[in-house]
C-alpha cells in the first residue's frame, strides 16, 4: 500500500513501470526500488531459506543484511532494497544460494 | 588500476562533509556509495534536528542531505560513484568495487571509511518471518518510497530511533499498537516519549518479545514481562496481533571493511561494538586509511558531520595540501563536536573514546 496523505512529505505522481514477478505482470513507479515496488503490491516474501525453506522478507532496506536477495533477470543475490526497478525486469523469489550461469 | 587521490567509502553525512573540506583544500575526491543516491540515512529523516545552527538544528534530515550534496556536487574535482559497492580493501590503499556490471580496481593516496552503522538484531523464536524489520528499514520504505510497511505495528526499543520512527509511522497512517522496552526506563529523549504517549501509544518498560507468531508472514507477537534481573516472569505472557514488528535495539558501527586490512579494532560497548583505533587525525593504524562518523562510534548525524569536516581537513594536511583556513576551521569544528558531546547523551561517547584512546601509543 502506498501513502496517500502525509503531513510533511509529498509523493508526486511518477511514471509507471511494468515488471514481471513470478510470471505475473505488475506495476511499480519510476524511482521505486524492486523491494518498494513489491511491498506496495503487498508482496512481503522475497525468498525461501536455503535449508528449511522458511519465508524471508527484507530487514534493513539499506543493502546490508542480504535478507532481500532475489533473482533478477536471471541473476541471483540481487539486493532488491537498493536496486532500482527498471521496465520489464523479471523478478523471482530465490530458493537457493544462487547459481552462476 | 585506476589512480585517485582521496577515496571516500560512504556518501552519508560524514563522507559528504569530509568531501567538502577536502575539495576546498584542493584535493581530488571520489565518493563511493552502494545505494542509488547520496545522503546516507539523512534522506529518510523527516524530523528536525536538535543542537545549534552550526550543526543544522531545526532543519529536517532530508533537507540537510540536500544541502550537503549541493555544497559539493558541482565541484570539478569530485567524482561520485553511486550503485557501487566496495568489495575489497587492501593495506596498500587499493580498493576494488562492483557496480552491478564490472569489477574495478583503484589505487588511492588516502581512503576514508565512512560506512556508518547497521541495525542490531534480536534473538527470539521466528525472528526471520517476513514482517519483522529494522526500524530504520521501515523509515526508508515510508519516507523515501512512500510505501506503508503494514497496518498495525509494534516497536521493540524505546531509544530515540524507536520513538521517532513510531511517530513517523503515525504520520504515515499506520497504527502503532505499543512500544516495548526491556530496560526499566525509556531510552530516548523525554520530549519524544511524551509526544508519543500524548497520542495514546503505550510504552511498556520491563517487557520484551518472546516469539513471533505466523506461518508465511507475521500475524502476532507474544511479549513477556521481565524482572529487575532481566529474567522472564512466567505467566505474564501476552499476545498482540500485528502485521509488522520493528526492531530498534541499537546500532553497530560498520567496521567490516577495516577488518579486511590490518587496522586494529577494539570492542567498546559505549561506542556500539567493534570500532577502529584512530589517532587524533582520525587515521586508523593503517597509514593513509581514515575513518569517521558512525563507523568509529554510534552518535548522532550532527557529530558524524563534524567528524567528516575534520577528517577532510586532517587529510588535506597529511597529504601536504593544507586547507587555506585549516587552523580556523579545525578549531571551529572541534569546538562544535565538543559541544555536541557535552549533553547527557554525550557522556557515553566520551567514556567510549577514553577507552579507545587508552594505552594507544599510535594516537599520541
Amino acid at each position: 500500500m502506498r501513502i496517500e496523505k502525509h503531513p510533511i512529505l509529498t509523493f508526486p505522481e511518477r511514471e509507471p513501470i511494468f515488471f514481471i514477478f513470478e510470471g505475473q505482470k505488475m506495476q511499480g513507479f519510476k524511482g521505486d526500488t524492486i523491494a518498494s515496488a513489491l511491498f506496495a503490491q503487498e508482496i512481503k516474501t522475497f525468498s525461501y531459506s536455503i535449508k528449511r525453506k522458511r519465508p524471508r522478507g527484507f530487514y534493513c532496506a539499506i543493502g546490508n543484511c542480504a535478507s532481500c536477495n532475489m533473482v533478477v533477470n536471471g541473476i541471483p543475490n540481487v539486493r532488491t532494497c537498493i536496486t532500482l526497478l527498471e521496465p520489464d525486469m523479471v523478478i523471482e523469489r530465490q530458493v537457493n544460494k544462487g547459481v552462476v550461469k | 588500476m585506476i589512480s585517485r587521490e582521496l577515496m571516500i567509502i560512504g556518501g552519508g553525512p560524514s563522507g559528504l562533509c569530509a568531501a567538502k573540506t577536502a575539495l576546498d583544500a584542493g584535493l581530488s575526491v571520489t565518493i563511493i556509495e552502494r545505494s542509488p543516491k547520496l545522503g546516507g540515512q539523512l534522506v529518510k529523516q523527516t524530523h528536525k534536528f536538535f543542537g545549534s545552527k552550526a550543526q543544522y538544528a531545526k532543519t529536517r534530515g532530508f533537507d540537510i542531505a540536500k544541502k550537503l550534496i549541493d555544497d559539493i556536487k558541482d565541484h570539478p574535482n569530485l567524482e561520485i560513484l553511486v550503485d557501487t559497492t566496495v568489495v575489497g580493501l587492501y593495506d596498500d590503499l587499493v580498493i576494488t568495487t562492483y557496480d552491478q556490471k564490472d569489477y574495478k580496481k583503484y589505487q588511492a593516496k588516502s581512503i576514508i571509511v565512512a560506512t556508518g552503522a547497521s541495525e542490531k538484531f534480536l534473538a527470539f523464536e521466528n525472528n526471520d518471518l517476513p514482517g519483522i524489520y529494522g526500524a530504520g528499514a521501515v523509515q526508508t520504505l515510508m519516507n523515501l518510497y512512500g510505501v506503508l510497511p503494514g497496518q498495525e505495528i509494534v516497536m521493540v526499543g524505546s531509544g530515540n530511533i524507536g520513538l521517532i520512527v513510531s511517530y513517523q509511522l503515525l504520520q504515515a497512517g499506520v497504527k502503532v499498537k505499543a512500544i516495548i522496552e526491556a530496560a526499566p526506563s525509556i531510552g530516548g529523549y523525554k520530549v519524544h516519549a511524551s509526544k508519543i504517549r500524548r497520542l495514546g501509544i503505550p510504552i511498556y518498560t520491563q517487557k520484551t518479545i518472546k516469539k513471533a507468531i505466523g506461518k508465511e508472514k507475521l500475524e502476532a507477537i507474544e511479549v513477556v514481562d521481565l524482572d529487575p534481573t532481566w529474567k522472564e516472569i512466567p505467566g505474564t505472557e501476552m499476545t498482540i496481533t500485528c502485521d509488522g514488528l520493528c526492531i530498534s535495539v541499537g546500532l553497530s558501527p560498520m567496521h567490516q571493511l577495516l577488518s579486511m586490512i590490518q587496522a586494529e579494532t577494539k570492542y567498546i560497548p559505549e561506542l556500539g561494538g567493534f570500532v577502529p583505533v584512530i589517532d587524533h587525525t582520525h587515521q586508523t593504524t593503517v597509514k593513509g586509511v581514515y575513518a569517521c562518523g558512525d563507523a568509529v562510534g554510534i552518535e548522532e548525524a550532527s557529530s558524524a558531520m563534524m567528524e567528516g569536516y575534520l577528517s577532510g581537513l586532517y587529510i588535506s594536511k597529511n597529504l601536504g595540501k593544507p586547507h587555506p583556513s585549516y587552523d580556523d576551521l579545525k578549531t571551529h569544528y572541534e569546538h562544535q563536536l565538543d559541544m555536541l558531546r557535552d549533553g547527557p547523551f554525550g557522556i557515553k561517547t566520551k567514556i567510549g573514546l577514553e577507552k579507545l584512546r587508552k594505552d594507544d601509543n599510535h594516537a599520541s
